[in-house]
């Protein structure tokens, strides 16, 4: 665990409650796969949650993020709202992209979030292009761009970590490396060091325990200042596991993976964990009052989703709105 | 009025709408001191300097990602994609990213770009430099597409697709960067999803696209000595289509031949030709008959890329036999 990095116990614990928000929305929406009340599938961010927490609490609303198939975190961390998300996985008129998005594609523009992205790789254009625009515009904000492991397969990240580096880009690529590329591992799927394909760019990388979220916090608060003064792009390996399988229907893994090891993260290595164990120790909360935390937080997931649920459904006359943009 | 070249017409909507918003820039491979190997953007760099035209590295889905993520935040990129078969390289970031983002987030996202490109074979550049993909990306909703078929539609509608709020795809045609024509000084846009009736005729309709336009204009010449009426139309875009200025010669001639670039199999004149017999069908005296490239790669040699495009003189031919009855395929 990293030394205390403030004296600012507010911050701590808005880390600690974002976290088990996260991890409140997720295990509601693995219910409602369960449950068959989901159309589709999703993709459970549990697990994994000091990422988004770490590096979101780093950015201001104008920051903007890029996100993943895997996007609920990111989604709750730069500042989402659990009743629209919800409407949004249950394809309802008042979630975030009025039923047409669904879990990969949650966009929610006010809070700086670009949008979830169901292609792999498929949002660092997008990220890279937004930081373009910052310093075009000498805007003075940030892009982090959030993508796995997986991810670094694809061509894609390589053409636009070279523009970002020959123009000094303002933006951060954050690679969530939960050591499976979908079903393989990803020391099957990846040659070398992840952070050798940044540095082959010039670009500064740094690997981060992506289980600690105030050692990550403290990295991306450092890079983010740095990134505003024109010190960009970077590039940040965090280190994690994903605690269900790819989507919340691979259920039997045990051909690309063992139960010990999930246990074994489960147990040892959960971010939330590890979070309330050090603002114990520190005194900066107590076990009940953490316990109060998270029950009030599993509360309002819980009528989030009731309230989802209930929604209605577009009417069909959306099928064709918003094909294209009105021009005046 | 003054007569300029359909690559001054392009550099001149550039130039001027990017006076006018400052949000508008330019980026592509050698856009900048180059101009273009076609010389289209020269003196754009002098003017804007190199933050607002970026040469990039030769990295098409790249650039093309970075102009989505500007144009999301609230810039107006056009990106130059040097030849239209790179289009491919640009897929996903076109047709998943840019053509889908307004419409996934609910209307909460939108990417206000234009990729300029161009079609057009014949230029003895072989198969991978001569495509003409424009009905690629017609089939993808949320892209809109526009054809110029000469300088002053060159003009018009590139300043409108800049001023659009959603992602434009231009084709111009790589041969007729020099021709010229005459366009007004004084600004103009040309709106999209409105043909324009080029020649007005009551025998038989050509619709020609792009550069095919000029095939039908030659056609009608030719026909003229044989004193058939000919009306033409250009529908300038693709993608809002003007269906209606289409639908309405159709049924005042009852014979049409719709003649494009593009691949015949699946392509534009298919969706147009389907159009018209879905619903003009019983205006129509003779089978709706399409013209596009062969359904070959564009070969090299000069002898035979010749035999895939349109031609006045083919076009000519089978607008004969409609008119005079007779069949164009056999039954």
């Amino acid at each position: 665990m990293a030394k205390k990095i403030n004296t600012n116990s507010e911050s701590y614990l808005k880390m600690y409650s974002q976290m088990v928000k996260i991890r409140s929305f997720e295990d509601q929406a693995n219910q409602l796969y369960l449950d068959a009340k989901m159309p589709g599938l999703t993709h459970m961010y549990s697990g994994e949650e000091a990422v988004a927490v770490g590096i979101c609490e780093a950015l201001t609303v104008k920051d903007k993020i890029t996100s993943t198939h895997r996007g609920h975190g990111h989604c709750v961390a730069k500042g989402a709202e659990l009743k629209q998300m919800f409407c949004e996985l249950l394809g309802k008129e008042e979630g975030y992209c009025r039923g047409k998005g669904g879990s990969m594609h949650i966009a929610d523009q006010s809070n700086g979030n670009l949008g979830a992205n169901a292609i792999v790789g498929g949002s660092m254009g997008i990220a890279t292009g937004s930081a373009l625009r910052a310093k075009l515009n000498g805007d003075s904000d940030v892009t982090v761009c959030f993508f796995g492991d997986g991810a670094t397969a694809q061509g894609l990240l390589y053409e636009v970590m070279n523009m970002a580096a020959l123009w000094n880009l303002p933006v951060i690529y954050a690679c969530e490396n939960n050591g499976y590329s979908e079903y393989t591992a990803t020391d099957e799927i990846a040659a070398g060091d992840i952070l050798d394909r940044a540095r082959a760019f010039g670009i500064e990388a740094h690997k981060v325990d992506g289980q600690d979220v105030l050692a990550i916090n403290k990295l991306a608060t450092d890079l983010v200042a740095r990134a505003r003064k024109g010190e960009g792009p970077f590039f940040i390996e965090l280190i994690t596991y994903r605690y269900h399988g790819h989507h919340v229907g691979d259920i039997n893994r045990t051909y690309y993976r063992s139960k010990e090891e999930e246990e074994d993260w489960k147990k040892n290595k959960d971010p939330i964990k590890i979070l309330g164990d050090w603002l114990v120790s520190e005194k900066i909360a107590s076990d009940d009052e953490l316990q109060i935390i998270r029950d009030d937080i599993a509360a309002e997931a819980h009528v989030a989703v009731q309230y989802a649920l209930e929604a209605s459904y577009p009417n069909s006359n959306e099928v064709d709105m918003h094909v294209y943009m009105e021009t005046n | 009025m003054r007569s300029i070249t359909l690559s001054q017409a392009v550099n001149e909507a550039i130039a001027e709408e990017m006076r006018l918003d400052s949000s508008v820039f330019l980026i592509g491979e050698d856009v900048a001191e180059a101009g273009t190997p076609f010389k289209i953007t020269t003196g754009l760099v002098e003017e804007f300097g190199t933050e607002r035209v970026i040469d990039t590295p030769i990295s098409e889905p790249g650039f093309m990602g970075l102009a989505v993520g500007a144009a999301m935040t609230g810039s107006r990129p056009i990106v130059d994609i040097m030849f239209g078969d790179f289009l491919f390289l640009i897929m996903d970031q076109l047709c998943n990213q840019a053509a889908k983002a307004h419409y996934m987030s609910g209307g909460k996202l939108n990417v206000p770009l234009v990729v300029r490109t161009n079609l057009g074979a014949t230029r003895r550049s072989a198969a991978q430099h001569s495509q003409s993909l424009h009905a690629l990306v017609s089939h993808i909703p949320g892209l809109k597409v526009a054809m110029p078929s000469s300088a002053y539609e060159a003009k018009g509608l590139l300043k409108t697709a800049i001023r659009d709020d959603n992602p434009v795809v231009i084709f111009e045609d790589k041969l007729m960067y020099q021709d010229k024509a005459d366009v007004p000084e004084d600004e103009y846009l040309i709106p999209f999803g409105e043909a324009a009736v080029l020649q007005e005729g009551n025998q038989v309709t050509l619709i020609g696209t792009s550069s095919m336009r000029q095939v039908c204009e030659e056609a009608a010449l030719i026909l003229s000595d044989e004193k058939i009426s000919v009306e033409i139309i250009d529908p300038r875009t693709l993608v809002p289509l003007d269906e209606k200025t289409i639908l309405n010669s159709a049924k005042k001639t009852g014979r049409v031949i719709v003649v494009d670039e593009g691949h015949q199999n699946f392509g534009v004149t298919a969706e147009i030709a389907s159009r018209i017999s879905e619903k003009a069908f019983y205006y129509l005296d003779a089978p709706v008959i399409r013209m596009g490239a062969m359904d070959v790669p564009v070969p090299f040699s000069p002898v035979l890329e010749d035999l895939t495009v349109p031609t006045a003189e083919k076009v000519a031919s089978n607008a004969r036999k409609i008119v005079a009855g007779e069949l164009v395929h056999e039954l």
